[in-house]
């Protein structure tokens, strides 16, 4: 065992982590399989992290843990300090934003009430709410016509935007995101992740996200988990991680993107591939 | 033509009534049971598929035994509430009818609400949970909501079933749009069966169309569309409540099993008691028990029987003595068994014969029943839809040996049909009906005495068994109504050409025998 895997890199002026995974197991099939074993994960008060590993490899299960969607069957989960089990899970998700692939904006009720829906549960006045939601739409720039539109007439990036506001709402300190932008075209992905860690940053929020793509991750991320097999092979800045990278695994994966970028540029050259385009 | 749909349409607004709010009753209980059912069965595997099984078990109950089951289902009930609570259940009309529609619709609702429930997107109930949302809020807010169009189509199935269905429940004495349809398949009047059915369909289209538009504004989101739909439906139901409101005192409920001469006779008393100032109901195509054990628990008040049915059916003796003997013991035992007064015989017999077409009888040599056993082997019997399982018919074949290639049971009127057309032979005729003379029928005699008599009776419920009203009204019926004129009043009803109403036969009845109440009347 190499060990658990722990913060390396550049050490930063660290804060208390505002959320701690410690040594966590979930398996399925009444331990038959596992999603992931003896976790540990702790990420600092503003930091953007990736979680980064192919499908299967347990990375939306740990999400999952954290807001109470899934119980892991060992192991502590922390959020700001306060073990998740002793909260009540429905109070505890109205605090943590969550974004999905599916987007899952609830399609019989308008973007206006799909955004407002976490204020509203917390029994905020209407007016309040209301005006919330316009500011929601201006931050992630939409237009206020579409506050009273079905969520099915958006286009995909819309609706991601709509989901973000949806997720940050009710202001929360940390959003989860499970492959916000896996369904989305590339060109929109690109402007929808970088509008959101634009907003990341303004807002001071932690931000958790799952992708298997680890080019989104080194361009969006802080620092990158690693997941391979239901353990995190590595935890570092994308800097730390393409330089000093051991496990051949992980060396492997942060390797792709600077060969795809060689490819693409001696294509572009003209010096590789001729004709590929007749 | 043009009289019987006028006739038709003046049925209509009580047929009507009593149909929509039936239907309305039923449907709202099966809503109420089946919602909340499916709930639970969307969340519990094994329930779900009990209750399944079970909703599609009663399914496939044709709904005329389902509403026929519910009579000794709650005769019984009934009985156990007056010896707990002195409270009596009733056992006919709308309380079984509504029961069994009740069973009736839950099917699709159940089905379509687990359909609606189970079938979520994933994606959604995890956003749901994910966005902080308790179990309730979940169910409130997103469940139900994105369930209901689909619930909504299983209502409109239902309610498109229970309106159909619903006009079965006339064979229980309950006045529904049916009444249309059991009266003209009886008398022939086809102008009847059609009306009943175009009336039962459009109904089923508008409350179709009414949920319908529920339906759409649900799926939609738009409330005024919500509440249009409710809006016609809570007007029409209403409108029927307040049409029958304003209730009728001491109303005499005639009842009539399912044949032309039931219904003639019904007419008869009924216009004797509305003669005296009293109101009558009708309650008309009960079976053959159904009828005397509604008498009996006093669901109906009054009806005609025949001594020879009772004797076998409902003392079950098999012993056949003279006419006049079995009728002082039937009359000592309805009185000493279940309270039933036997007012006395109208004066003419209905029994059961056997007959055949004349042609067909002198070719074969047959005149009497035991000159039919030995043809019997070669030819077929057509019965109508109770002689087969009755005792009569037990007796006379043991007693001749009787032993047919086939045996087939119709509706009576498709009986006759059926002889004249050759499908069958022989076939279980009535005496006092016309068209044995019309059709030239030879009636075979019964050489053994194997048939009981079968006089004409007046049987009054044990409730009504000092009404004097009902029972000066009826007296001046007793002993005057002959053979002859019963078959041709019968005749008129059941001939093919130029059909009179039962209302007419009653009315050349009446006339035939003299009654002041039927005076004056033109011909």
């Amino acid at each position: 065992m190499t060990g658990v895997p722990i913060m390396t890199g550049a050490p930063i002026i660290a804060p208390a982590p505002i959320i701690e995974i410690v040594d966590a197991s979930k398996s399925f099939d009444n331990g038959q399989s596992f999603a992931f074993r003896n976790v540990t994960l702790r990420v600092e008060t503003g930091c953007f992290v990736a979680l980064v590993g192919a499908s299967g490899s347990g990375k939306t299960t740990l999400l999952k843990i954290i807001n109470r969607l899934i119980q892991p069957d060992s192991g502590a989960v922390r959020v700001e300090g306060q073990d998740v089990a002793a909260i009540n899970a429905p109070v505890l998700r109205r605090r943590i934003g969550y974004v999905f692939q599916g987007v899952g904006l609830f399609p019989h009720m308008s973007v206006a009430e799909n955004i407002g829906i976490t204020p509203k549960l917390l029994g905020w006045p209407a007016a309040e709410i209301a005006t919330r939601v316009k500011e929601l739409l201006d931050l992630v720039e939409l237009p206020q016509s579409y506050l009273s539109r079905p969520p099915l007439s958006l286009s995909g990036g819309e609706r991601q935007r709509a989901g973000v506001a949806r997720a940050i709402a009710a202001r929360p300190k940390i959003v989860l995101m499970d492959e916000p932008l896996g369904a989305l075209d590339p060109i929109t992905r690109d402007s929808v992740g970088s509008a959101y860690r634009t907003l990341h940053d303004r807002l001071g929020l932690t931000t958790l996200m799952v992708t298997h793509d680890i080019q989104e991750a080194l361009l969006l991320a802080d620092r990158i988990a690693v997941m391979k097999a239901g353990r995190i092979l590595a935890f570092d800045t994308p800097h730390g991680l393409t330089a000093v990278a051991q496990d051949p695994d992980v060396a492997a994966l942060m390797g792709m993107p600077k060969q795809q970028a060689e490819r693409i540029r001696s294509i572009l050259d003209g010096s590789g591939a001729s004709g590929r385009h007749e | 033509m043009n009289e019987r749909i006028a006739s038709a349409f003046d049925l209509l607004p009580g047929y009507l009534a009593q149909h929509v709010l039936l239907s309305a009753a039923a449907l709202a209980l099966g809503v109420m049971l089946a919602l909340p059912l499916s709930v639970v069965a969307s969340r519990h595997a094994r329930v779900r598929f009990f209750a399944l099984a079970t909703a599609s078990l009663i399914q496939t109950i044709p709904g005329l035994a389902l509403l026929a089951l519910f009579y000794p289902l709650l005769l019984g009930l009934s009985a156990f509430t007056e010896m707990l609570l002195g409270v009596e259940v009733p056992a006919l009309g709308f309380l079984p009818s509504v029961l069994a529609l009740t069973l009736y619709s839950m099917l699709p609702i159940l089905r379509n609400g687990v359909a609606g429930l189970t079938g979520l997107d994933p994606a959604v109930i995890e956003a749901a949970n994910a966005v902080g949302m308790t179990p309730r809020q979940r169910f409130l807010r997103i469940e139900a909501p994105l369930a209901a169009p689909i619930v909504m189509g299983g209502i409109r199935t239902a309610a498109v079933w229970t309106i159909g269905a619903a006009t079965l429940s006339t064979s229980v004495g309950q006045t529904s749009l049916g009444n249309y349809i059991f009266a003209g398949l009886q008398t022939e009047n086809w102008i009847f069966v059609l009306f009943g059915c175009a009336a039962a369909a459009a109904l089923a289209l508008v409350v179709d169309q009414l949920l319908g538009l529920i339906e759409a504004g649900i799926a939609r989101r738009r409330p005024l569309r919500i509440y249009l739909g409710l809006a016609g439906v809570a007007a029409g139901t209403i409108i029927a409540l307040t049409s029958l409101a304003g209730g009728k005192p001491n109303v005499y409920r005639v009842g009539a099993k399912n044949f032309s001469e039931q219904f003639i006779l019904a007419d008869l008393i009924a216009r004797q008691l509305e003669a005296a100032g009293a109101t009558a109901q009708r309650r008309d195509d009960l079976g053959s028990a159904i009828a005397f054990r509604a008498l009996a628990g006093g669901d109906i008040d009054v009806y005609v029987d025949y001594s020879g049915t009772l004797w076998t059916n409902v003392l079950d003796r098999r012993d056949v003595p003279p006419r006049e003997v079995m009728l002082r013991e039937l009359t000592d035992a309805l009185a000493e068994k279940y309270g039933v007064v036997l007012l006395g015989p109208l004066g003419f017999e209905n029994a059961y014969t056997l007959a055949m077409r004349r042609e067909r009888a002198s070719a074969l040599g047959i005149a009497t029943i035991g000159d039919l056993a030995t043809d019997a082997p070669k030819l077929t019997l057509g019965a109508d839809l109770e002689f087969l399982s009755r005792p009569e018919w037990r007796t006379l074949k043991n007693a001749y040996g009787l032993d047919f290639a086939a045996q087939r049971s119709f509706n009576p009127t498709f009986m006759y049909r059926a002889l004249e057309d050759g499908s069958v032979d022989v076939i279980s005729a009535f005496s006092s009906d016309g068209r044995i003379a019309a059709l030239n029928l030879a009636v075979l005699s019964d050489p053994k005495h194997a048939i009981p008599s079968y006089d004409a009776v007046v049987l009054i419920s044990p409730r009504r068994a000092k009404d004097s009203t009902l029972i000066r009204a009826l007296t001046p019926l007793l002993g005057k109504i002959s053979v002859e004129q019963m078959r041709a009043a019968n005749l008129m009803v059941d001939r093919d050409n130029d059909k009179a109403s039962p209302q007419q036969a009653a009315e050349f009845l009446g006339r035939a025998i003299g009654l002041p109440a039927f005076r004056g009347a033109s011909p």
